[in-house]
C-alpha cells in the first residue's frame, strides 16, 4: 500500500508552488512545464508525480499530449485547512465581544 | 456576508495575520488583551502572571478537574494603549514553538474597531503546526467554553 502524501507537505516545496502557479493558470504539458526551470526534466517529473499523488494536480489526455492542470478537490483541501483555525479564532473573538458588550451593561446599571 | 474574523496565511511564508472586525469601542478590545480578569473570561484561562508594560512577561494556566491542561507564556515588549501591543507567545509542551505578535489595535467609529494580528513563526513548519491545531481539540474547546460563557449571561 502507498502512503497518501502530506498535501502540505508537497506545497511546502518552492518549485512545486512555483509548478501550482503555472498550472493554474492554465493546463500544460511535462515539457511545457520543464522549461519554465533550469531543472532537469527528470526532477520536474518528480514533483509534478508528487503534486498529482496529492491530489494538487491531474491529468488530462488530449490527443497524444499529457496535460496537467490543477485538481480542485485538492486545492480545496488547502483552503479548508485554514477554516477550522479561522473558526476558533472567530469563536474566541465572538466570546471576547460577548464578555465586553456584558461590561458595557454592568457600567450602565 | 463578510465574515467578520479573517485568516491570511500565504503559501511558503512563515506568518499570518488574523484580522477582526468588533462591534465594540476600541479601549475595550484592548482591555479585554490587557486585563487578567477579561482575559480569563475570553480565553478561559487562569491568568498567572500579567505585567503589563515594556518588557514585562505574563502567564496564563488552564486546569481542569485539578489537571493543568495548557500552559502559555511569554513577554511583552511593547504597548502603546489603545494602539499597539507587540509580544510573544508561547505554549509549552508543543510543537508550535515562541512565536512573535504583533497586535494593532484600530478605532473604526465611536463603538466599532478592528484588531490585526501578524502572527512570526520559527518557520513554516512551526506555522503548519499551529495551523493543525484546532483539527485536534481547540475547535471543540473555543466552542464550549464560547456556549458556557453565552449560557451565563442569559
Amino acid at each position: 500500500m502507498k502512503l497518501r502524501r502530506d498535501v502540505f507537505q508537497a506545497i511546502a516545496d518552492p518549485t512545486r508552488r512555483t509548478i501550482i502557479t503555472l498550472v493554474a493558470a492554465s493546463a500544460m504539458t511535462p515539457s511545457a512545464i520543464a522549461e519554465n526551470f533550469d531543472y532537469s526534466r527528470q526532477t520536474i517529473s518528480k514533483h509534478i508525480q508528487i503534486l498529482t499523488e496529492c491530489e494538487i494536480l491531474e491529468q488530462e489526455q488530449k490527443g497524444r499530449e499529457i496535460y496537467y492542470q490543477l485538481n480542485p478537490k485538492g486545492m480545496k483541501e488547502i483552503a479548508d485547512f485554514i477554516e477550522p483555525f479561522r473558526k476558533m479564532w472567530d469563536d474566541r473573538f465572538n466570546t471576547l465581544e460577548a464578555v465586553m458588550k456584558s461590561k458595557i451593561h454592568e457600567n450602565k446599571k | 456576508m463578510e465574515q467578520k474574523t479573517k485568516i491570511d496565511a500565504q503559501e511558503g511564508k512563515q506568518e499570518l495575520t488574523i484580522t477582526r472586525a468588533f462591534d465594540l469601542p476600541v479601549e475595550l478590545v484592548y482591555k479585554a488583551y490587557t486585563e487578567a480578569e477579561f482575559i480569563a473570561q475570553w480565553m478561559g484561562t487562569n491568568v498567572l502572571k500579567l505585567e503589563n508594560k515594556n518588557h514585562g512577561s505574563y502567564e496564563f494556566e488552564t486546569s481542569h478537574e485539578g489537571n493543568v491542561m495548557f500552559k502559555a507564556n511569554g513577554t511583552i515588549h511593547k504597548l502603546i494603549p489603545n494602539q499597539e501591543i507587540v509580544r510573544t507567545f508561547e505554549m509549552e509542551n508543543m510543537p508550535i514553538g515562541v512565536q512573535l505578535e504583533f497586535l494593532n489595535f484600530e478605532k473604526v467609529t465611536a463603538d466599532k474597531s478592528k484588531l490585526t494580528i501578524q502572527i512570526i513563526y520559527k518557520s513554516e513548519k512551526h506555522r503548519a503546526e499551529q495551523l493543525k491545531l484546532p483539527f485536534a481539540y481547540g475547535l471543540n474547546m473555543a466552542h464550549d467554553k464560547l456556549e458556557q460563557i453565552l449560557t451565563s449571561l442569559k
